[in-house]
């Protein structure tokens, strides 16, 4: 008779695997299979948009419960151009570690989620990057009143740095090519690094300078601390899309690059109807009045036009994200006529 | 001759003034004397710094401006009724069940007060940081709706007392009703992804539904480790041994991770769903290990007994070795449970916004930086409650089945 609980046992535990396996649902992402992820995130109406949601400046979830931040406005750019509405976005947060296996199973659409351009994760990691929309790079937070206002300044100084973080390693490579010495003051936790160097603990506190300018907001006297200006590292951060789907990532890349383009050509938010009836071949050419630019890659022929009445240029998506909340600087983000590094290649 | 059952009559209680109290327990000797100078002075030292930074040093606003992402998190605000409703559902199904379980005993003993106290307490709060003025009324109605429901559930009780025993099956039908509820499958409206679920809504849901699954998932390993047909011993006993060998982050990252590697394209299932599964097949490995126990401490003559006369292993198992043996181990099981609860926050790092994301997804708002000791403060308070009120719950359930007197 005991045969009789196995065997309710054994069933049991069959229809509860079955279940679990069986529960599943078919709104995700495609992944290769010959047809592109263009053509999947069309018929879906949706974009899947892996962002890291903890992050001040780029995703973070604000007061009413949206998605807020540059990260974050560039996935909604991407649902205005294909849906003309940007709140055809589907936000899924990743974890440093998971972002790029997400990616690769195709659980989401396009990884935009400060992720930096390397050699490593172009080729062997099998994505494939679109425009930088953010240079940022290591640097050093230091109070005012040190009067240091060089890296070659803090010689025997100590400096609080994350753990386990490339900024650890760039730190030691940096100091051990200028041939100074210094004291790291190492912790887990970013929070108790902050506080620390407010405490005085250490001279100097590093990380990527979108992070230190935030950071130096929330410390108790904002206006004692200085961001230096020179970076160690360089961090461009952009999106990142699946490897052999040159139609996606060229609607990505080309999204990004409106974004670029208007802002060269002074197109924005609040005046994109005046510039509807400008006779100028270029502004026609972007905004789908001119040409076939749009529908060549399988876009709507406005597609310029609807990321920059939803979202607006880059030099707006900037500033309201970065540069009033922070009151961070271009310097390389600014337009390459002004010096800087956002360039986009012509639409034509 | 009269029959009269003796009066037992306990150990009489000796009233002693507090002064005579405190110099017994506190002042005996001079060791005494130093220890409890120095534990007040530390304790005030704790208790005075602890104040100062609740009452004037921390920042709440950062909590009563996100309250509402803290509870439900990005929950569509024109769907809110729903979340109402099955809240509505749930404490009437409470109010009820305390009612007939409490049938025969004074509803408000010191207990009921106690437990209905700290109810209040935390209703305070959330009046203390809402602002909207229905959901105030909304939150103290369902405190009266409690009681009321309490007090009918009594009348019940004591009209049909076999009511009890369908509770279980009330609950599960009622959770399947507030779920469904939540999710916009039923009441019309646009349905809500389970993808979609954050705050602590999403930290109830994966507990309530992992804690409900694994429990017979557990129990059945139990029976399946003591069986005494080899294959199924063997892989009961596999299971067990490699899911407690494992950390619970790593079937988590796997869930998260290799599932979506393995399965063909096109099939995906939901993140919250694999992380249930991650959370349910951890814990019931660790459940078998409790119930195995409490199915040891059942003397054989139990079961001999119950073969002499002739009830069959299903029976045998399920009347006679399975009520001693869980009754047994209820605190472990409830140990096991609170900790389930607690380890849902794990899935804050496999990127799902349970109650602990969605505090970090409010502490990367540029407003909000910095503010770590009070968000972090606010969401220890939620896991407190929650888990007190479960130690709570199970106490009163060790009382239910007499366990301490046996």
């Amino acid at each position: 008779m005991r045969k009789w609980i196995s065997l309710l046992f054994a069933t049991v535990l069959t229809a509860t695997v079955a279940v679990a396996c069986a529960s599943s649902n078919d709104t995700a992402a495609g992944g290769g299979g010959g047809t592109s992820t263009l053509d999947t995130v069309l018929s879906r109406g949706s974009l899947i948009c892996g962002v890291n949601g903890q992050l001040p400046g780029f995703s973070f979830v604000n007061n009413e419960g949206e998605y807020s931040g540059m990260d974050a406005d560039y996935c909604r750019a991407i649902a205005a151009a294909l849906f003309d509405d940007p709140s055809k976005v589907e936000f899924r947060n990743l974890s440093a570690q998971e972002r790029f296996t997400a990616l690769a199973a195709g659980e989401i659409d396009v990884l935009i989620r400060n992720t930096t351009w390397t050699i490593n994760r172009d080729t062997a990691l099998g994505l494939e990057f679109g425009p930088t929309t953010f240079f940022d790079g290591q640097g050093m937070l230091v109070a005012k009143a040190s009067g240091v206002t060089a890296i070659s300044g803090l010689g025997g100084k100590s400096i609080c740095v994350q753990s386990g973080t490339t900024t650890e390693q760039n730190l030691t490579d940096k100091f051990r090519k200028l041939n100074i010495p210094f004291t790291p003051v190492v912790f887990d936790d970013e929070d108790a690094l902050y506080s620390a160097f407010a405490q005085g603990r250490c001279q100097a506190a590093t990380s990527d300078r979108s992070q230190l300018t935030a950071r130096r907001q929330s410390l108790p006297n904002p206006d004692n601390y200085l961001v230096l200006e020179e970076v160690i590292s360089k961090e461009p951060l952009g999106p990142a899309v699946r490897n052999n789907d040159s139609k996606w990532a060229d609607a990505v890349k080309w999204i990004v690059y409106s974004t670029f383009q208007a802002e060269e050509l002074g197109i924005e938010q609040d005046n994109l109807t005046q510039f509807a009836s400008s006779t100028d071949p270029e502004v026609k050419r972007l905004l789908g009045q001119e040409g076939t630019l749009g529908t060549d890659m399988g876009l709507p022929n406005d597609f310029a036009a609807r990321v920059i009445k939803h979202v607006g240029n880059y030099g707006e998506i900037y500033q309201r994200n970065i540069g009033e909340p922070f009151a961070l600087e271009r310097g390389l983000n600014s337009l390459w006529t002004d010096g800087g590094l956002i360039y986009a290649p012509p639409f034509r | 001759m009269t029959t009269d059952t003796p009066v037992f009559v306990g150990p009489p209680t000796r009233q002693i003034s507090p002064w005579a109290w405190a110099h017994k327990n506190l002042f005996s000797n001079w060791l005494n004397t130093l220890l409890t100078i120095v534990s007040v002075l530390i304790l005030g030292w704790v208790v005075i710094g602890l104040s100062t930074w609740i009452f004037s040093q921390a920042q709440w606003a950062v909590i009563r401006d996100n309250f509402r992402l803290f509870l439900v998190g990005r929950y569509p605000v024109q769907a809110l009724w729903r979340v109402w409703a099955s809240l509505g559902l749930i404490v009437a199904m409470g109010g009820i069940s305390w009612g007939i379980l409490a049938r025969n005993i004074r509803l408000l003993d010191r207990r009921g007060l106690l437990l209905l106290g700290i109810l209040a307490a935390t209703v305070v709060i959330v009046l203390a940081l809402l602002t909207d003025p229905r959901s105030i009324a909304l939150s103290l109605g369902m405190l009266v709706l409690l009681v009321v429901l309490a007090f009918v559930g009594q009348r019940l009780g004591q009209a049909y007392p076999p009511l009890g025993t369908w509770l279980p099956l009330g609950w599960l039908v009622g959770f399947l009703i507030a779920y469904a509820l939540v999710r916009g499958l039923i009441g019309g409206g646009q349905p809500v992804k389970l993808d979609d679920l954050s705050g602590l809504l999403l930290t109830l849901l994966t507990a309530i539904v992992s804690i409900v699954v694994s429990f017979p998932f557990g129990v059945l390993l139990a029976l399946g480790r003591r069986s005494e047909l080899p294959v199924v011993r063997w892989l009961s006993i596999a299971y067990i041994e490699l899911v407690r060998g494992l950390p619970l982050v790593t079937i988590l990252f796997a869930a998260q991770l290799l599932v979506p590697l393995v399965l063909p394209t096109g099939i995906r299932p939901e993140r919250v769903m694999r992380a249930i599964v991650g959370l349910t097949l951890f814990s019931a490995a660790y459940l078998a290990e409790n119930v195995r126990g409490g199915l040891q401490s059942v003397p054989r003559g139990q079961v001999e007994a119950a073969k002499a006369l002739g009830l069959n292993p299903v029976l045998n198992t399920s009347l006679i070795v399975l009520p001693q043996a869980l009754k047994a181990v209820i605190p472990t099981i409830v140990g096991q449970f609170i900790s389930l609860f607690k380890d849902t926050s794990l899935l804050a790092i496999v990127g799902l916004t349970e109650l602990l994301g969605m505090g970090q997804s409010i502490l990367a708002n540029p407003q909000y930086i910095g503010k770590n000791a009070e968000v972090y403060a606010f969401i220890g308070l939620i896991y407190w409650i929650c888990c007190y009120a479960m130690s709570i719950a199970s106490q009163r359930l060790e009382k239910q089945l007499g366990v301490t007197h046996r």
